[in-house]
């Protein structure tokens, strides 16, 4: 149900009932290792291509949070998934191994929250009895296709992240046990101008806060309702940009409450990260695992994660564009 | 940001990007010029050692000692490429790697690292000058436009 401009109430509650996160080494040594279902030390995971690895974190994320519900693949009814490949081939060709209806999504860094949305939309209008949302980003393959060549030595900046390499992924259900996703507020595209493809958390901090804005103000609700506040990949500029922007808008969040997965899912002295994590896989692997795992712990009742992205182009870019960004909010309760 | 650029942009996002770069790390522009002439020169300390070596041992002269002494490099750089070493030591170094040849090496090996999946034709072939392609292009017009200007001034008798 539709509630103020750009908000979804699920009045069923879908549920989650198994997700499942998949990483690579830098997310290994990082302080979430623990939250991930499987760690992959090699960054190709013994395929031939950095794209077939990012396929494989897809299939494998699927293939666990399957597992996990105690399905088979034939049982889910539709996939939802996405990533930040030209053509978003991982997620077609791992739909391609899943055999199952599928529904291919970009929203860059956002696509996990859309995802969880749509599946839940799905869910709550009984158009469907599950449906399981899956991204993912490879570190080298983003690298290799937004930047430049991996092993390329140029200095980046300390306002550069680091693309997660991961997969995660959700299975939302009409019913059975586990946390509900309540509400989604669906973003507008902002764009304030900058063009720094290093500088992606300032990019991105007004459209998390514009949908802050709309969600609270949509569902008139303080955001002290939520137990923890997360956006998707902010890093620690954005991150930092955003609450003080909310600040200055008049919307006061908690510090305790309000976080970062960019930040979350590295250590402050993995040098290599700078200011802090990005990509389809951060949000999703640090919401689908992290979080997950501590609302089934029943240490967090109340989550709202804003996942955000960049929607730039490796040629939009050198055609001199600025960079429209756009994030999606999601709620999950108890 | 140039001014010409800044013309299009709305008082809105005027604001705003003033507000966010209130609030970004700088880069550490002094700190990061340092490390350059260090490692810069560091590069360029083992390049003398390198030519003194070939004029020493191998009967060069300090002419001749040149291409041997830039292609030692340039096979450093490309196993540091390869061994995934050499981005790290550029992030921590800067220009003090990319400038020398040291760089160009590197970006010529990185990228044909990275596009060795898509095949050695269209992958490694057609992708190794992806960065080094411009360095060429404009070095190699550059030097015709320099070479253009000498040869008329001698003409005109003016050098």
């Amino acid at each position: 149900m539709l509630q103020g401009h750009q908000t979804w109430v699920f009045d069923s509650k879908p549920t989650i009932i198994a997700s499942a996160a998949v990483g690579g080494p830098h997310e290994a040594q990082g302080p979430l290792a623990e939250d991930f279902d499987l760690l992959h030390e090699d960054f190709w995971l013994g395929q031939d291509s950095f794209e077939k690895a990012e396929k494989k974190l897809q299939e494998q994320a699927c293939e666990t949070a399957i597992k996990k519900a105690n399905l088979k693949k034939v049982d889910v009814q539709f996939l939802l998934a996405g990533d930040l490949m030209n053509q978003t081939v991982p997620s077609s060709f791992a739909a391609r191994t899943l055999g199952v209806p599928f529904l291919g999504l970009y929203g860059a860094c956002s696509t996990s929250m859309e995802g969880l949305a749509l599946a839940s939309l799905l869910v709550d209008s009984r158009f469907a009895k599950n449906a399981l949302v899956c991204v993912s980003s490879h570190n080298a393959a983003s690298e290799k296709q937004y930047r430049y060549p991996t092993e390329y030595g140029a200095q980046k900046p300390p306002t550069a992240q680091w693309t997660v390499t991961g997969s995660g992924a959700a299975l939302v259900a009409d019913h059975g046990e586990g946390p509900k996703v309540t509400s989604a507020t669906i973003g507008r595209v902002i764009d304030m101008g900058l063009s720094d493809p290093f500088n992606m958390g300032a990019a991105m901090a007004p459209a998390a806060v514009d949908t802050i804005e709309a969600h609270f103000r949509d569902l008139n609700k303080d955001p002290s309702y939520y137990d923890v506040i997360a956006t998707g990949d902010l890093g620690r500029v954005g991150h930092r940009i955003a609450g003080d922007l909310l600040k200055k808008h008049g919307l006061n969040i908690p510090e305790e409450i309000f976080t970062d997965c960019g930040i979350l899912i590295y250590r402050k002295d993995q040098p290599i990260v700078l200011a802090g994590g990005s990509g389809c896989a951060c949000a999703a692997t640090t919401t689908f695992g992290h979080f997950l795992n501590r609302m089934r712990k029943g240490e967090i009742k109340k989550l709202l994660v804003i996942a955000t992205g960049a929607l730039l182009s490796p040629m939009s870019y050198q055609q001199k564009e600025s960079i429209p960004s756009v994030a999606h909010a999601v709620s999950i309760e108890l | 940001m140039s001014n010409k650029k800044k013309k299009k942009l709305t008082p809105t996002q005027l604001e705003y990007q003033a507000f966010a770069q209130a609030r970004e790390p700088k880069r550490p522009i002094v700190l990061n010029c340092l490390k350059a002439f260090l490692v810069g020169g560091l590069i360029c300390v083992i390049g003398q050692g390198i030519q003194m070596f070939f004029v020493t041992y191998f009967h060069f002269s300090q002419e001749s000692a040149g291409n041997p002494t830039v292609a030692v490099l340039i096979i450093l750089t490309v196993l540091l490429t390869g061994l995934g070493v050499f981005d790290h030591i550029a992030q921590w170094a800067g220009a003090g790697t990319i400038i020398p040849v040291t760089g160009f090496a590197n970006t010529m090996a990185s990228a044909a690292i990275d596009h060795r999946s898509e095949g050695y034709v269209l992958g490694v072939g057609g992708n190794m000058f992806k960065i080094s392609g411009p360095v060429i292009v404009y070095g190699v017009f550059s030097a015709f436009v320099v070479s253009l200007v000498v040869i008329i001034s001698r003409a005109l008798g003016v050098m």
